[in-house]
């Protein structure tokens, strides 16, 4: 009985491992957390300029009108993949004010290297 | 073609720089000693005034100043962006072609080529590889071993397990202290991640060189010098033959540095390698494309 108890406790574990992983990097499954939904096709994100609030998370929902792009956010660590079909989902939760810059990191054609957006962390 | 430290320093006496990179300076000419030309990102079909009114004849220009050396490279290695990108798959293969062409130029028929992600990473290679053949391999050249690494037709600027376990197969091939020097469009480290510059799983590659004491990299793709080593392993990458980027982060954006009409080809150029074989020493030599 223990040990069936424990092997339940270990595949919740791993479930909840895998949900964090999968979603890219700390997505939350906190539904009260603001979502900001962003399109991503050739070559250009929509919107390209989002405000949000220091220290406040919100949840970036991607979703991509043509191909495969990816969406990278180096300075606030956040990256992944937008697959054409699917919504890929992150969190971003900024403790500094500044504004930080995101690109597409999945190389789509002549205009890839032009598609940039920018995160402005107000107080 | 093997030359001597005279007929080297002769060689490159009207030049303006001329940096060593090795474990120590050396006394002696070795008789395997030989030199290569690295030309890079030419993106043939990149055509905006603003950024090089001159851009179909800038690679041209570099080919001629190769061509007119009075002793020619052991081989000329052109380390990726040979083309801009084009999204139409018929038109990149006419780039690819033209390029190919005018490349073929050289008076040295010994040219080695790897893909940049601008000729490459649209359709993993396809185009490419119809054009100049494999986009990784190894070669080698009086005692140095060169591994070409493709970082760029895998559209996530990655290497890929695969290649990675191939790279692990053929170092586990090498001595320890072999000389080894590897070709590569993206630098391998973490350069400066937010402008892209990096391979994701670049770190993977440096690890599985950590181990070999004489390794030199030799890559493209940011548009001008920059000398860094991670650990003992030196990476050099080189000019561009068609417009200059920025130094990384000196700008908030990546974006192409304007041409300026009073310094006609700025930043714009080629390099020649000395490998100086004893030593595990690389002579770098800048040449800077001149008007006329």
């Amino acid at each position: 009985m223990r040990m069936k108890n424990i092997s339940v406790l270990s595949i919740a574990v791993i479930t909840v491992l895998m949900f964090v992983f999968y979603n890219g990097t700390t997505c939350s499954a906190d539904q009260n957390e603001p979502v900001i939904k962003i399109t991503a096709k050739k070559f250009e994100y929509s919107p390209n300029s989002i405000k949000i609030k220091k220290g406040i998370p919100v949840i970036f929902e991607l979703t991509s009108l043509d191909r495969l792009h990816g969406f990278n956010c180096p300075k606030l660590g956040v990256r992944t993949n937008i697959e054409p079909g699917k919504v890929s989902r992150v969190r971003i939760l900024a403790q500094k004010v500044g504004v930080y810059e995101f690109y597409c990191d999945v190389f789509c054609g002549s205009g890839h290297e032009e598609m940039t957006g920018k995160i402005i962390v107000e107080d | 073609m093997e030359i001597n430290r005279r007929d080297f320093f002769k060689l490159v006496g009207l030049g303006s720089a001329v940096l060593v990179f090795g474990s120590d300076i050396y006394s002696e000419a070795a008789e395997k000693d030989f030199y290569f030309v690295q030309l890079s990102d030419t993106h043939w079909g990149f055509n905006d005034a603003k950024f090089n009114p001159d851009s179909t004849g800038t690679l041209k220009k570099a080919i001629a100043a190769v061509n007119k050396f009075e002793i020619q490279p052991d081989f000329v290695v052109i380390t990726g962006d040979i083309t801009h990108t084009n999204d139409d798959p018929k038109e990149r293969r006419k780039w690819l072609g033209e390029a190919r062409d005018i490349i073929n130029g050289l008076k040295v028929k010994n040219i080695k080529f790897l893909p940049g992600e601008h000729d490459a990473a649209l359709d993993n290679g396809e185009a490419y590889q119809e054009y100049f053949g494999k986009t990784y391999y190894t070669f080698d050249h009086k005692g140095v071993h060169f591994i070409v690494i493709d970082n760029v037709s895998d559209p996530t600027s990655s290497i890929g397990d695969a290649q990675l376990q191939w790279i692990s197969d053929e170092l586990g091939k090498l001595k320890k202290d072999s000389r080894i020097v590897v070709f590569t469009h993206r630098p391998l480290f973490d350069l400066y991640p937010d402008w892209d510059w990096w391979t994701r799983d670049g770190a993977k590659a440096i690890d599985l060189l950590k181990p070999y004491k004489n390794v030199t990299v030799f890559y493209g793709h940011i548009h001008q010098e920059n000398h860094h080593n991670t650990g003992h392993i030196a990476h050099h990458s080189a000019k561009s033959l068609i417009f200059q980027l920025p130094a990384p982060g000196s700008l908030s954006r990546r974006v192409r540095l304007p041409w300026n009409p009073t310094k006609p080809y700025e930043g714009l150029g080629f390099r020649r390698v000395e490998a100086k074989i004893k030593k595990a020493e690389y002579l770098i030599k800048e040449f800077q494309i001149k008007k006329g």
